[in-house]
């Protein structure tokens, strides 16, 4: 079980950000996370997985805090794929940043091995973020979350993509929060959904 | 207004030491946009809707070898008429404040572009007054920089550098994704004034509900080429055309949410015959031998000889 307790957070000498939030996520659990812009959303996924430390409240995977150090369980994949990747490492160099994806992992993605040898700009915005997605896919991530992970891409390769994680977070075992605007898009792939309108981060 | 007809675009690039390669990233690509319509322009990253804005615009870079027929009100649009235009006639949207420069106050800027398509200083002010005033943005915004702007305000600012120049074309470039669905009707509803107002819109995205909100026809690209132009109704009343089109909408998460497997082909292995012919459900052994034309079927054109079925 994922848990952030009690989470809050605040740049110094700046305003509360996110105040008293509770999220609990289950192993194999699909949860989406929706609010407006400005909510929070971004900096309570980056809580979640690490990049940030709470300034109040901690979270916890089984009751033991996130390490420090090491490859994180939790992993994000962001907006921007090309924002995600070391922009001088060739593709497989970034898939084997943890260790190299199996090819059945490749191929479901669609990842042609042509694409291997190439650097991040020399591939379009949906073929990279299935290499962002690919790279995270692996044993030791236990819980995902999905910053707005299809929002740059067309409605076909949206498709393929939330098909490919939602078959690989089912059958591992995988805690998944998606973080969206698309109203359509969290009700077809989540189990329950939180509305930050109504349980509120900081206001 | 702007008719584009059976334009190409290649690129000459250099392969290995001394030895070029030819790179056909648009082939046969068509579009027409009238004064008082929206035309969205849908298709997935790299089948080359930015292209067809920056051909229109004139800022391919030296290496692109453009053929085929593009005409503004009639005329011819070459190189030289273009950046007599461009800011002026033809304006664009960008993408993201990304394309402001990040030191300058944006009231200056979009007074900046004002004065550049022809209005003096003093009716460019009024202009940027008028035109900030018209999408809610407080006078202080004005001496705000870039980096200062919440999400919904950068494309209220975007959008008035467009309105200032008083152009007659109109071209939005990814105005929508990311944003909070509130922001993202907004400004699609501001695209549609401008339409209403008498000039011709092109929205470029890859969002088909965004475009299906306020397009009056739909443009859908493929590896570069148009495969469909579409009534916006065409849609929601089952009549669209071509396979991909038809993969598109059902891949919507309200509709099936059923995608197609694999990818656009790269413009260096592009098929021989129809270019989506290796993901097709209806191909044939026709479909693989050449590039099928443009055919009126149920009242648009559509680049499919199985689309009448």
């Amino acid at each position: 079980m994922l848990i952030g307790k009690q989470l809050a957070f605040r740049y110094p000498h700046h305003n509360w950000i996110v105040r008293n939030f509770d999220i609990a996520i289950a192993p194999s659990e699909v949860v989406g996370l929706f609010g407006p812009s400005g909510f929070g959303k971004t900096t309570l996924s980056k809580l979640l997985a690490g990049y940030l430390t709470p300034t109040q409240g901690q979270v916890t995977i089984d009751n033991s805090p996130l390490p420090d150090r090491g490859y994180c369980p939790v992993q994000m994949i962001f907006q921007n794929p090309e924002l995600a990747v070391n922009p001088r490492w060739r593709i497989h160099k970034i898939l084997a940043e943890k260790q190299s994806p199996d090819r059945f992992l490749l191929n479901a993605l669609a990842i042609h091995p042509s694409w291997l040898d190439r650097y991040p700009h020399e591939l379009s915005g949906g073929e990279l973020q299935r290499v962002a997605v690919a790279r995270v896919l692996n044993p030791a991530t236990r819980y995902l979350i999905a910053d707005e992970m299809t929002a740059m891409l067309d409605a076909n390769t949206q498709a393929l993509i939330w098909h490919m994680v939602l078959d690989y977070v089912r059958s591992h075992n995988i805690g998944l929060l998606v973080i969206s605007h698309d109203a359509a898009l969290v009700k077809r792939v989540c189990n329950r959904a939180i509305n930050l309108m109504q349980v509120g981060t900081s206001r | 207004m702007l008719s584009v007809q059976n334009l190409n675009i290649t690129f000459t690039l250099y392969d290995r030491g001394l030895a070029q390669k030819q790179l056909t990233v648009i082939t046969q690509l068509d579009l027409d946009v009238k004064a008082g319509e929206v035309v969205a322009v849908v298709g997935a990253s790299g089948s080359g809707k930015s292209l067809l804005a920056h051909a229109i615009l004139g800022i391919l870079p030296d290496n692109a070898q453009v053929s085929g027929k593009m005409l503004f009100k009639g005329e011819p649009l070459t190189l030289n008429r273009c950046q007599d235009l461009r800011g002026k006639a033809i304006a664009l949207i960008p993408q993201s404040i990304g394309y402001l420069d990040p030191l300058m106050q944006v009231g200056q800027q979009v007074q900046r572009t004002a004065q550049l398509s022809g209005l003096s200083r003093p009716a460019a002010k009024a202009a940027v007054d008028r035109t900030f005033a018209r999408y809610r943005l407080a006078a202080i915004v004005q001496r705000l920089y870039p980096f200062q702007l919440s999400g919904g305000m950068a494309r209220r600012v975007l959008v008035s550098t467009a309105v200032v120049s008083q152009a007659e074309l109109v071209i939005a470039d990814e105005p929508t994704p990311g944003l909070h669905p509130d922001v993202v009707t907004e400004t699609l509803n501001h695209l549609r004034e401008l339409a209403s107002e008498g000039k011709g819109v092109i929205l470029i995205t890859h969002d088909i509900e965004a475009a299906l909100q306020i397009a009056d026809r739909v443009a859908v690209f493929y590896a570069g080429t148009t495969v469909e132009i579409a009534h916006a109704q065409d849609f929601s009343s089952n009549k669209i055309r071509h396979p991909y089109t038809q993969a598109l909408w059902r891949s919507l998460p309200q509709n099936e949410f059923i995608p197609i497997s694999g990818s656009q082909p790269t413009p260096d292995d592009l098929p021989d015959g129809c270019l989506f012919s290796d993901r097709c459900p209806w191909v044939t052994q026709e479909c693989r031998l050449d590039r099928p034309p443009f055919l009126q079927v149920r009242g648009a054109p559509v680049r499919c000889i199985h689309a009448d079925r």
